[in-house]
C-alpha cells in the first residue's frame, strides 16, 4: 500500500498543479465579477504559445535548458494574459452574455492554435525535446513519509505555482486592493460609490485569469506532456469544476484541485495496479464531474458564489 | 406597438450580417498572414461544399447535425436556458442509437421508429438532468450541462471500447452496417454517393415542429412566458419550474437527434476520446439564426457549407482547414458583442430619420 502510494503521489501532483493554477485564475476573474468560461481556451493558448517559444528557441540555446523552460512558461503567460483581452473587453466595456463571450473564446482558441500550429508540423502537433528535470529538494527529502511524497522528485514549476497560490491568498484576504477586488464580484455599485473603477478592477480579474490558465497550458507542457496536439482535453472545464466545488475559495480549491488530480490520477493507473483494478476506471474519471454536481446541489441553499458574477456593470 | 417585433427582427437580421461579414473578413485575414490569397481561399471553401450534387449533399448531410443543435440551443434560449450540454446529449443520443443499430434487428420501417426514438430518450435524458437541477435546487444550468458533457465523454470512452469495439481500431466503435443507418440506397444514389441521409428530413420535420410549438401552441407560449420574465410568468400562473424542465427535455432530445444524425448517418460509427464539436458550433448557428426555426435553418446550411467545403479548400490552398472553424468562432464572438453594431445601426438608423423628418418640416 505505501509503495503504492509514494508511487503515484507524484503523478497527482503533477495533474493537479496544473488544475491549481487555471482555477486560481478563474477565482481571480469570478471573484472581480466576471464569469470565465474560457478558461480550457486560454490554457490551450498558454500550452501553444509555450511550445511555438520552447520550439524556436531549442536549437539556438540548447545550453541553458531551464532559461529556455521559462521563457516559455513567460510566453504562455503573456499570450493567454492577452487572449483573455478579448473576454474582458466583450464582457466588461460591451456588456455581452459572458457566458456566450467564454465559449467564443474557447472556440476561437482551438481552431487558432491549431491553425497556425499546422504551419509548424503538417500534423499540427508540435514536439519539444526538453523537459523539467524531477528534483530531490535538499534536506527535506530526507524526512520520513513526508519527505518521499511532498519533497522528492519534484518539479520546480510546482513550487512556483504554489508561490503565486500563497501569495494570491495574501493578495485577495489581507490587503485593501483584494477587498475592492471581492467586493467588485459581489456589489459593484457599492464599490463604485467608494470611488473605486470597478471596470479596471474587472480588467484586472480577467487578465490575471487568462495569464494564470495560460501559465497552466504551459505547465502541462513541460512537465508531463511534452508535445502540443490541439487540446487540453477538458482541463479548464475541470478547473472550472474545481472551482465551484473549492466554493471560490483559495483553501478550497487547494483541497478540490489535489482531490480531483489524484482521482485522474487513480483512473489512469488504476489498470496496472491490482489492489485499484476491481474499480472500473471511469468512475474516477466521472467522480470530479459528478461530485460538483452533488456539492452544488448540496449548497444550493446558500450559494458560496459571488454575488454579481456574471453581471454585466 | 404593432410595428416593433418587426423592428427587432430586422435588427436581428442586420446583426447577423454583419457578424458574418466580420466573419468572413477575420477569416481572410488568417489567410493572407499565412501568405495565401484569400479570394482564392474562399472561392476554393464554397466550391468545396457546392461544386456538385455529391459535395452538396455531403453539406447538407453536415448542416443537419448543426440544424439540430441549433434548434436545441435555440429552444433553450427560448426559456430563457443556455444549453451548453448539447455536445454531451449528442454523445449520449447517439450512443443509444448505436446500441440500437448494432443489437436490434426489426423490419425497416419499425426499426427507424425504434432508432430514432432511442436517440431521442438519450438526449432527453441528458438534458432533462440539468433541467431538473435548476428548476428544483437552482444549480446553474450552463455548470450543470458542462458537467454532464464531460460525463458523457469519459462514459462513452469507456463503454465504447468494452461493448461496441470495431475489428481494427480501439478508438472507435464498429461500423453499422448500412441497412442498419440512417442511409437509405435511393439517397445516396441520387447524390452520387454522398453522406446524406434521412437525418436530413428529420432535421426539417424538426424545424417545422418547433416553429409549431413555439408559436402556436399553450406549451410554446408558457415556455416564451418564462424566457422573458420568468417573474411575470409565475404572477400569471404558469408553473415555471415545470416548464424549464420541459424546455431541457426538448432541447436534449433535439441534440439526441443531431447525435442520431452524426453517429448514425454521417460517420456510421463512434470516436472516443472526442467531445463532437458540433455541440459548440450549434450555439454559433442558434445565435446566428436569432433562436428563430427559420433563422437556425439557414445559418446551419451556411455553417454546413463551410465545415464541408473546408476539406477542399485545404487540398487546392495551403490554408489548414481550421479556417472554417476560426470563421465560426470569430462569427459567434460578434453575435455576443452584438451591441456593437445594434449601436452602429441605431445611430445610422437614427441619423437618417432624423434628417428624414428634417426635410418634411422644411
Amino acid at each position: 500500500m505505501w509503495s503504492t502510494l509514494s508511487s503515484i503521489f507524484p503523478y497527482a501532483i503533477a495533474y493537479t498543479i496544473p488544475l491549481l493554477i487555471t482555477a486560481l485564475g478563474g477565482l481571480y476573474c469570478e471573484r472581480s465579477g466576471v464569469t470565465n468560461l474560457g478558461l480550457e481556451g486560454l490554457m490551450l493558448v498558454g500550452y501553444f504559445a509555450c511550445a511555438i517559444t520552447i520550439r524556436l528557441l531549442e536549437p539556438s540555446l540548447a545550453q541553458y535548458p531551464n532559461g529556455i523552460l521559462a521563457l516559455g512558461l513567460v510566453a504562455g503567460v503573456i499570450a493567454g494574459g492577452l487572449f483573455s483581452l478579448l473576454h474582458a473587453f466583450a464582457s466588461i466595456n460591451l456588456k455581452a452574455d459572458q457566458v456566450i463571450s467564454g465559449t467564443a473564446i474557447n472556440m476561437l482558441a482551438g481552431a487558432i492554435t491549431v491553425y497556425l500550429a499546422r504551419l509548424i508540423s503538417g500534423s499540427g502537433n508540435v514536439r519539444i525535446r526538453m523537459g523539467i528535470i524531477r528534483k530531490n529538494i535538499p534536506l527535506l527529502a530526507k524526512i520520513p513519509i513526508i519527505g518521499p511524497l511532498f519533497f522528492s522528485q519534484t518539479y520546480w514549476t510546482t513550487w512556483l505555482v504554489l508561490i503565486i497560490w500563497a501569495l494570491s491568498w495574501l493578495l485577495l484576504y489581507k490587503t485593501s486592493f483584494g477587498l475592492r477586488l471581492r467586493a467588485c464580484g459581489e456589489h459593484p455599485s457599492a464599490v463604485e460609490s467608494a470611488g473605486v473603477n470597478v471596470h479596471r478592477m474587472r480588467y484586472f480579474g480577467v487578465i490575471v485569469s487568462g495569464a494564470l490558465a495560460g501559465l497552466g497550458g504551459s505547465v502541462i507542457l513541460i512537465t508531463y506532456s511534452g508535445e502540443f496536439h490541439g487540446t487540453v482535453a477538458g482541463l479548464g472545464f475541470l478547473s472550472i469544476a474545481a472551482l465551484i466545488f473549492g466554493q471560490w475559495k483559495p483553501l478550497g480549491i487547494l483541497g478540490a484541485t489535489f482531490f480531483f488530480g489524484s482521482a485522474t490520477t487513480i483512473a489512469n493507473v488504476s489498470q496496472v495496479i491490482p489492489s485499484l483494478s476491481v474499480v472500473p476506471p471511469v468512475f474516477f474519471k466521472v467522480f470530479p464531474y459528478v461530485a460538483t454536481l452533488i456539492a452544488l446541489v448540496l449548497f444550493s441553499k446558500k450559494s458560496a458564489a459571488p454575488k454579481a458574477s456574471g453581471q454585466p456593470f | 406597438m404593432k410595428k416593433r417585433p418587426r423592428t427587432t427582427e430586422s435588427h436581428a437580421f442586420l446583426v447577423a450580417v454583419s457578424a458574418v461579414i466580420l466573419g468572413l473578413i477575420g477569416g481572410a485575414v488568417l489567410m493572407a498572414s499565412i501568405g495565401s490569397n484569400p479570394f482564392l481561399g474562399f472561392y476554393y471553401l464554397f466550391r468545396g461544399g457546392l461544386m456538385n450534387i455529391e459535395r452538396i449533399g455531403n453539406t447538407l448531410a453536415t448542416a443537419t447535425t448543426l440544424m439540430l443543435v441549433g434548434l436545441s440551443v435555440a429552444f433553450a434560449f427560448k426559456t430563457g436556458l443556455f444549453n451548453i450540454g448539447a455536445s454531451g446529449q449528442m454523445l449520449i443520443g447517439g450512443l443509444c442509437a448505436t446500441l440500437v443499430a448494432h443489437k436490434v434487428f426489426l423490419p425497416r420501417p419499425l426499426f427507424l421508429v425504434v432508432l430514432i426514438g432511442s436517440a431521442l430518450i438519450g438526449g432527453a435524458l441528458w438534458g432533462v438532468i440539468p433541467g431538473f437541477l435548476k428548476a428544483r435546487f437552482n444549480v446553474h444550468e450552463v455548470v450543470a450541462t458542462i458537467m454532464m458533457n464531460w460525463i458523457a465523454y469519459w462514459s462513452i470512452y469507456y463503454f465504447v471500447p468494452a461493448y461496441l469495439k470495431g475489428p481494427s481500431l480501439e478508438t472507435e466503435s464498429a461500423s453499422i452496417a448500412v441497412s442498419q443507418s440512417l442511409r437509405s440506397p435511393w439517397l445516396t444514389k441520387l447524390f452520387n454517393g454522398s453522406y446524406i441521409n434521412y437525418g436530413f428530413f428529420i432535421a426539417i420535420v424538426a424545424v417545422v415542429l418547433i416553429r409549431f410549438v413555439l408559436d402556436k401552441t399553450t406549451l410554446g407560449f408558457g415556455l416564451k412566458a418564462v424566457g422573458s420574465n420568468r417573474f411575470c410568468a409565475e404572477y400569471a400562473g404558469i408553473k415555471v419550474n415545470r416548464n424549464v424542465i420541459i424546455s431541457m427535455m426538448i432541447a436534449g432530445s433535439l441534440a439526441g437527434l443531431a447525435g442520431l444524425s452524426f453517429y448514425t448517418g454521417y460517420s456510421r460509427n463512434m470516436q472516443i476520446g472526442v467531445l463532437p464539436a458540433q455541440g459548440f458550433d450549434g450555439i454559433a448557428v442558434a445565435l446566428l439564426g436569432a433562436s428563430n426555426p427559420l433563422g437556425v435553418f439557414f445559418s446551419s446550411l451556411f455553417f454546413g457549407i463551410l465545415q464541408s467545403g473546408k476539406g477542399f479548400m485545404n487540398a487546392m490552398t495551403s490554408v489548414p482547414p481550421e479556417i472554417a472553424d476560426s470563421i465560426i468562432a470569430v462569427i459567434i464572438y460578434f453575435t455576443a458583442t452584438s451591441v456593437l453594431f445594434q449601436r452602429l445601426w441605431d445611430r445610422l438608423f437614427k441619423y437618417r430619420r432624423s434628417r428624414r423628418s428634417g426635410e418634411k418640416e422644411e
